[in-house]
């Protein structure tokens, strides 16, 4: 039995309850990244609960900050919070859920939302975590189409320039935006050159895959004196094939119909992944 | 003449900090550290200084990211360029996600003089003022700079301070520099006028109102650093007694030190507002007091100013 793949689809059927209920959310990148979540969240960072106050605790940014949904269904099952009041209240007239990260939640470090903001900022954690000589990492997920955001090369360009071995970016590339693929809307081909070109360490993975990430986030821990990127290779909407690779499943919300469908295909891939 | 600048002194206080042991203070700059009179701090602690290039969104949101971890971070650009290009890190890394981030906007205002509107900053009150959690300040001179860094050193918020290219002159004394933090400090003291002002406009309102007491006219100048939190109290306090107020200051007519007193008057004590201000336009070429002197921002514009509508 694979756990954690059994995870992954468990939580994201807490992502799609969320969204029902909350009539909104960004479904399909919430599909695509969160099993980069998982990976980080449980295999990888020194995070929890019970060390929020923990200056050594490593940094985690959701820059692609519109899949939040992902991101409170991991924190959620970490133990931050109750996942029945995260669906509850999920957008909700008063609701600390809201759309988007924000640090007044326990488990979120930085507020985002504005796409390009949180490699600079993790630049700057990553910096300090060497001023200090501490054995803090540092870790950001970024969409794909926010790649075009200037902002993402400026912390790119410094980030080498500080050699910042103790900072991990990871690129959600499901390749599709809002209007379309981001090869159609502004093309990142070659992604892997460009990071390359700014001097960073640069890892090719499924990010639907748990292991291949986890794998590529250790690898990345022992490359010395440049910052690494994961593209993680995703399916926008992965989970089912009423979202999969469908742009306006950005920010869809399911009908009655497709929700029940959806469930359908998530509890197939958890009984796949039992079986394993 | 006083030859030393708002900015050196920043420098200085952060260096005399540094000194003393804080290894918390961060000092980034976005090849800005000359004109920011930090290359002394640069120098003398390279492992507390950061370049960020010629990226001001890159400096903000490093300089936040930095402040998570728990430094002071200091982060300096030209005031045009890090109250405006990198404006929405200053609202969402700075403001929002509430970090102790110090944004120094150095050569505010008409500063740059010649160098056109590219490099004024007379939008940098109003914008940085619209974003909740983020205070705003404009010391007047040198001694009042000293006494505010002293202070922003000891919290853990974020703020906007503006400061100026050339040297101001001295307005206080080493000795006699009366400062409390988000207080106007009242520079002179008079009543039938009241005239309010920040950072370079400070001196010329002193000076006018020397000049309208020997005219028979008494004035009160408020030397209101604190944009924000405006001290509304001590506006509330002198305007009550006077015929007229006056606001002075290097920016736009809006959204700037004008409009936030005229808010406050409005409401609490209503008495006739006369705003001087930059225009609504590309300022005149030239240095910062030819400019103030076209505008009337100075002792003699301000003096009629307040002549023709008392």
């Amino acid at each position: 039995m694979d756990n954690l793949t059994v995870k992954s689809f468990e939580l994201r059927k807490n992502v799609i309850d969320m969204i029902v209920a909350g009539k909104g959310g960004h479904i399909g990148g919430d599909m695509s990244v969160i099993d980069t979540l998982i990976a980080l969240y449980y295999n990888i960072m020194n995070v929890g609960p019970d060390m929020q106050d923990d200056p050594n605790r490593d940094m985690f940014i959701m820059s692609k900050g519109h899949s939040v949904e992902a991101l409170y269904a991991v924190l959620a099952d970490r133990g931050y919070f109750p996942i029945e009041q995260v669906i509850k209240e999920f957008s909700q007239f008063g609701s600390e859920f809201i759309g988007h990260p924000n640090n007044q939640l326990p488990g979120i470090e930085m507020n985002s939302g504005s796409l390009g903001h949180g490699l600079p900022v993790a630049v700057g954690m990553a910096l300090a975590g060497k001023m200090d000589q501490s054995p803090r990492r540092v870790y950001v997920v970024m969409g794909d189409g926010e790649l075009a955001e200037g902002s993402v090369w400026e912390g790119a360009m410094s980030a080498s320039q500080y050699n910042l071995d103790n900072l991990c970016a990871v690129v959600d590339r499901n390749r599709l935006q809002i209007s379309g693929t981001t090869e159609y809307v502004m093309h990142q081909d070659p992604l892997e050159a460009r990071f390359a070109a700014f001097g960073w360490n640069v890892i090719d993975v499924n990010g639907n895959d748990i292991d291949a990430l986890t794998a590529a986030f250790k690898t990345a821990q022992s490359v010395k004196g440049k910052p690494t990127v994961v593209i993680a290779n995703t399916i926008k909407g992965y989970g089912s094939p009423v979202m999969e690779n469908k742009a306006p499943w950005h920010h869809h919300v399911p009908n009655e119909e497709e929700y029940q469908q959806i469930m359908k295909d998530l509890d197939a891939h958890i009984e796949e992944a039992k079986n394993r | 003449m006083n030859k030393i600048p708002n900015r050196k002194v920043i420098c200085d206080v952060l260096s005399e900090k540094a000194a003393a042991g804080d290894r918390d203070i961060v000092a980034l700059c976005s090849d800005s550290r000359g004109s920011a009179s930090m290359t002394p701090f640069f120098e003398q602690f390279p492992d507390q200084s950061v370049e960020a290039g010629i990226a001001e969104q890159d400096l903000v949101g490093m300089a936040a990211g930095l402040a998570k971890c728990g430094k002071k971070a200091y982060a300096f650009s030209p005031a045009s360029f890090i109250s405006t290009r990198s404006y929405e890190q200053c609202k969402v890394d700075c403001a929002y996600s509430d970090t102790n981030v110090k944004l120094i906007g150095i050569s505010g205002g008409v500063s740059y003089g010649a160098l056109g509107m590219s490099h004024h900053s007379a939008q940098d009150i109003a914008s940085m003022s619209a974003i909740p959690n983020m205070r705003v300040y404009l010391p007047s001179d040198r001694h009042q700079t000293r006494k505010l860094f002293e202070a922003l050193l000891q919290d853990e918020k974020c703020a906007y301070i503006r400061t100026g290219r050339n040297p101001v002159e001295d307005i206080y004394t080493e000795e006699d520099c009366p400062f409390e933090m988000n207080k106007a400090t009242v520079a002179r003291e008079g009543s039938e006028v009241l005239i309010v002002a920040a950072g370079e406009m400070v001196y010329p309102a002193v000076q006018a109102a020397d000049a309208l007491k020997e005219k028979g006219i008494s004035a009160t100048v408020l030397d209101m650093y604190c944009i924000k939190p405006l001290d509304a109290d001590a506006i509330v306090k002198y305007a009550s007694a006077a015929k007229l107020v006056v606001t002075v200051e290097e920016h736009s007519p809006f959204g700037g030190l004008g409009s936030m007193v005229a808010q406050v008057v409005s409401a609490k004590c209503p008495v006739k507002v006369i705003e001087k201000a930059l225009p609504d336009s590309p300022v005149i070429t030239g240095t910062s007091p030819e400019v103030f002197k076209y505008y009337g921002l100075d002792c003699e514009g301000i003096v009629k100013t307040v002549e023709e509508n008392l």
